[in-house]
């Protein structure tokens, strides 16, 4: 059980050097200059330029500046946001909470619906309900989450005025609020984010789910479950759905890329201020070491992703021990 | 507890006039046309046939496993005297695991493999009795031993994966048999096994069945098996019974052609013989049984009768029924043979 | 099938948009007084915010939707099906190298380095683009392929290639019949997700820039006019749903038609041997 801890872990720290690496070699190789998009647009004076270059280290070689970012990056030193003018790691510290409260909130809802949806269709399975809510899946699955959001927004934030429209708190009310207030007010703007987030990714869980219980439904040893006198409810949730747990929570985990690429959407349609909004603005910005920085949040995310997806499938089925 | 007083009748077991139908791609499949099977307390009886006849699906009825609506409306099964077809859902479930259990034929399949092999054991006792968990572990452990599962202790905290096909077999039959049933369906319990763990399986059910004085159906294409254990035994060929006897008879004077093929098909030693007998041709589709008697494209004897009138049950001899118009017309047997009994004839014995 | 029927009629839709569409989709007839104006018969979806068609813009972008995510999947599905057949086919070493790869590519978060790639790559064109989603998304296809491959090569018939003299490159050829399916399957599953991906990244600014009407840059601009103008937003958005259900329709299709998955009846489920 270490041995596998460990190597997983290594697997980990793998994953996030080669994103690191990859995107260093993307900003420096692609046309143009890290960084100085805005200026160069606006034809700034070469002098300038070339002063911002040397304060960034852009002009050493690539071999050294990569050295120089990984020396400082594993002493906690990520550099200095150039568009934020503030620490990369503050900013860092600051937003990627948001994102992860949005993201686990999302998680554990397509999570608890998807498996619900599955298990309403397995134990109908063949049944107009099953088809019926096949269909609602299929088409949240297909449906695009920013668009997605951006109706609900329309809807539950305009038309029925139940939500708050964007953001992450009510601006100004929110300092005045006690402890409860600000969380009930983060509560009310978590909503709509996570509900689009998390209804693509609960139609996915569900479909994937379904198959899998109507499968050990099927199964003899369902059957003898049966047999034993169980009452259906326990066929179903002791055997049923225990035996096919197991790839639904490697799917969770290996979701995890998926989410935070639908964090990005989602939090730019909202204006949820956390790392998927940051990595955009960022990236489009050629905020280098802020790029760096979320690069290097994206893969330990995802890496942990992984890491928990597979821990949790060993724990759950005895046979891969 | 109970809502209908139990009827103190002849029979443990009173199978009437089961049918048995499906729906499949090719028609209406009638799996099991109108079967009556009796098992009194106590005794073993063996349902025996070609895969294909109805037999496992049969076992299934007994205690409902099978969708209600495949099962006809005109059949009947009674155990200890109360009509399974009639019980609401929560007394149904209080007879599956308690007063009738099965065990299943793949031991690999029917045993969960996400669940460790003390907690399946000792769920058939929870769903029954008011006992705590560990009570009922210790109950589960006890059984186990009792099957011949060695270090039961700790094999009951392991998983199904980890045991042998013979030792699966076993914690199914631990499974089935830790609430005391008065009816046990064995549903082809050796066929998933070694020859050799056959036997053992089969002594343990013996000695179990002793014990615990419970009937026992005992469900296989294999007659030899049926051989040591049964005092009667049916067979079923496409759907029907086509013969019932006690094992004596059946072994000493079969009067229906089918068993008499089975029969001839078992390997013995005592005989010479260059190949090994069969029964030619195959079972038909469920879908489309042939007419008449459903055994004549594959019989020796079939005269005219046979394609166009389907034989009752007739009485051969006491205790002894077949489905078979050679019950009526003996003679037929001796001068109806063609191709291979008619060789068979020629050659000593 | 269905889903079939769909995809063909979206896909003709698409290559027939100059003769269907009404107007031409870049045309501004009138900035002002036609600026968001609601359905009509004259614009079925109404305009948007410089008074171009909604309606024709929709069919046109229809073409980039498609082109990106057919293209992208049958590129994906090709560089997936080399690596795989390789690796299932390939000593041990060469399949636990490349797929070790794979596992650890599989682990990158791919938006993000897509988002990244086009971000400093500005002005990319169409082709960087479809080469760019698919140099990043066929390692699924590489397990699905290995993994068939494998399957294959324990079959008799696969031996006896071996032993008849045949080398592994015979081998390769006579195993994509088989194989086929499993990438035809994929690829198209994977259509409906790169339709996606792509409307995504326009929405973000990324991808395909105006002019060209996308239907994520459409999303985008009506993005503003969300609560004044909603058709800007909603029928490129309807557009997108129903094209993806539509492949994902026929790639579920395609995987039952081709995987049949022993559906056969209660019959054998219930009882297995009778």
């Amino acid at each position: 059980m270490a041995r596998f801890a460990l190597r997983r872990v290594l697997a980990a720290i793998l994953t996030v050097g080669l994103v690191v690496s990859i995107t260093f070699l993307l900003a420096h190789l692609a046309p143009g200059q890290p960084m100085l998009a805005d200026a160069e647009r606006m034809h700034a004076d070469p002098a300038r330029i070339a002063r911002i270059r040397a304060e960034f280290g852009l002009d050493r070689p690539l071999a050294v500046q990569y050295t120089m970012y990984v020396g400082n990056a594993l002493r906690g030193n990520l550099g200095e946001s150039f568009t934020m003018r503030r620490s990369v790691g503050e900013i860092l510290r600051e937003r990627l909470p948001h994102t992860a409260l949005l993201a686990g909130a999302a998680l554990l809802l397509a999570f608890a619906a998807g498996i619900a949806i599955a298990a309403i269709q397995a134990t109908r399975a063949g049944s107009w309900t099953d088809a019926g809510v096949g269909a609602v899946t299929l088409t949240f699955h297909s449906t695009p989450s920013f668009w997605l959001g951006l109706i609900l927004m329309v809807a539950f934030g305009q038309w029925l005025g139940w939500l708050p429209v964007g953001g992450m708190t009510t601006p100004v009310e929110h300092e005045q609020m006690g402890m409860m207030g600000r969380m009930v007010d983060v509560g009310r703007h978590l909503i709509l984010p996570a509900l689009t987030l998390a209804l693509v990714l609960t139609a996915e869980i569900a479909r994937y789910q379904r198959g899998a219980l109507v499968d050990a439904l099927g199964s003899e040893f369902v059957r003898a479950a049966r047999a034993k006198g169980l009452a259906e409810r326990a066929v179903l949730l002791r055997h049923a759905l225990r035996a096919a747990l197991a790839p639904v929570v490697v799917l969770a985990g290996m979701s995890v890329p998926a989410l935070l690429a639908g964090a990005v959407l989602v939090e730019t349609v909202f204006g949820w201020p956390g790392m998927g909004r940051l990595t955009r603005d960022a990236i489009v910005t050629r905020d280098y070491n802020l790029i760096l920085g979320a690069a290097i949040i994206s893969g330990a995310l995802v890496a942990i992703g992984n890491l928990a997806a597979d821990l949790g499938a060993h724990a759950l089925d005895p046979r891969t021990r | 507890m109970t809502t209908s007083p139990p009827v103190v009748g002849p029979a443990l077991l009173e199978i009437r006039d089961l049918r048995i139908t499906f729906r499949t791609a090719d028609g209406i499949a009638r799996a099991v046309d109108g079967v009556d099977i009796d098992v009194q307390a106590g005794e073993t009886v063996g349902l025996v046939g070609e895969s294909g006849c109805g037999k496992s699906v049969t076992s299934l009825a007994i205690l409902r496993l099978v969708d209600d609506g495949m099962i006809g409306t005109g059949s009947s099964i009674r155990l200890e005297g109360r009509d399974i077809m009639a019980l609401p859902g929560k007394e149904l479930r209080a007879i599956r695991g308690n007063h009738a259990a099965i065990v299943f034929q793949e031991p690999a399949s029917a045993l969960n493999p996400v669940l460790s092999i003390g907690d399946q054991v000792a769920e058939a006792v929870t769903t029954h009795q008011k006992v705590s968990k560990k009570e009922a572990w210790d109950r589960a452990v006890e059984m186990l031993k009792t099957v011949g599962i060695p270090d039961a202790g700790s094999r009951a905290r392991g998983y199904p994966h980890q045991l042998s096909g013979g030792m699966r077999q076993r914690v199914l039959i631990a499974m089935a048999l830790i609430c005391r049933p008065r009816l046990l369906i064995a549903d082809e319990p050796t066929t998933a096994l070694d020859v050799t763990i056959q036997a053992e399986i089969l002594a343990l059910l013996e000695d179990l069945q002793r014990k615990l004085g419970m009937a026992v159906l005992l469900i296989t294409h294999n007659l030899s098996i049926v051989a040591e254990s049964a005092q009667r035994v049916y067979v079923m060929y496409a759907g029907q019974i086509v013969e019932q006897a006690t094992t004596a008879m059946i072994f000493a004077k079969p009067a229906h052609p089918y068993t008499e093929g089975l029969l001839a098909a078992i390997p013995r030693l005592d005989q010479r013989r260059d190949r090994l007998e069969q029964i030619t041709g195959q079972v038909p589709p469920a879908t489309a049984w042939p007419s008449g008697c459903r055994f004549h494209p594959r019989c020796p004897y079939a005269w005219d009768k046979c394609r166009t009138e389907m034989p009752p049950l007739l009485d051969a001899g006491p205790g002894q029924k077949a489905r078979c118009w050679l019950v009526e017309e003996p003679e037929r047997r001796a001068d109806g043979r063609t191709g291979k009994q008619a060789d068979q004839q020629k050659r000593p014995r | 099938m269905f889903g079939l029927a769909l995809v063909t009629t979206i896909v003709l839709i698409a290559i027939l948009a100059p003769l269907i569409a009404p107007h031409d989709p870049l045309a501004m007839p009138d900035p002002v007084l036609l600026r968001t104006a609601p359905p009509s018969r004259q614009f079925l979806f109404g305009t948007d915010a410089f008074s171009r068609d909604v309606f024709s813009r929709l069919l046109f972008g229809a073409r980039v939707s498609l082109v990106v995510g057919i293209a992208s999947a049958a590129l994906a599905v090709l560089i997936g099906g080399a690596v795989g057949i390789a690796a299932g086919l390939g000593g041990p070493m060469v399949d636990t190298v490349l797929m070790r790869g794979v596992d650890v590519a599989l682990a990158l978060p791919r938006v993000f380095i897509l988002l990244a790639a086009l971000a400093l790559w500005e002005g990319a064109p169409l082709s960087a683009l479809i080469a760019l989603i698919a140099l990043t998304g066929w390692f699924g296809a590489s397990r699905l392929v290995r993994a068939h491959v494998r399957q294959l090569a324990e079959e008799p018939w696969a031996a006896a290639t071996l032993a008849l003299g045949g080398g592994k490159r015979r081998l390769a050829r006579h195993l994509l019949p088989h194989v086929a399916a499993t990438i035809i399957v994929s690829a198209t599953l994977d259509i409906g997700n790169i339709i996606l991906l792509e409307a995504g990244l326009s929405f973000l600014g990324l991808g395909i820039g105006p002019p060209t009407p996308t239907w994520g840059n459409m999303i985008l601009e009506g993005r503003d006019l969300i609560f004044a103008a909603p058709w800007v937003a909603v029928a490129p958005g309807l557009a997108l749903t129903i094209t993806v259900i539509a492949f994902n329709l026929l790639g579920d299709g395609l995987r039952d038609a081709l995987n049949p998955r022993g559906t056969a009846g209660r019959w054998n489920r219930l009882t297995g041997s009778v």
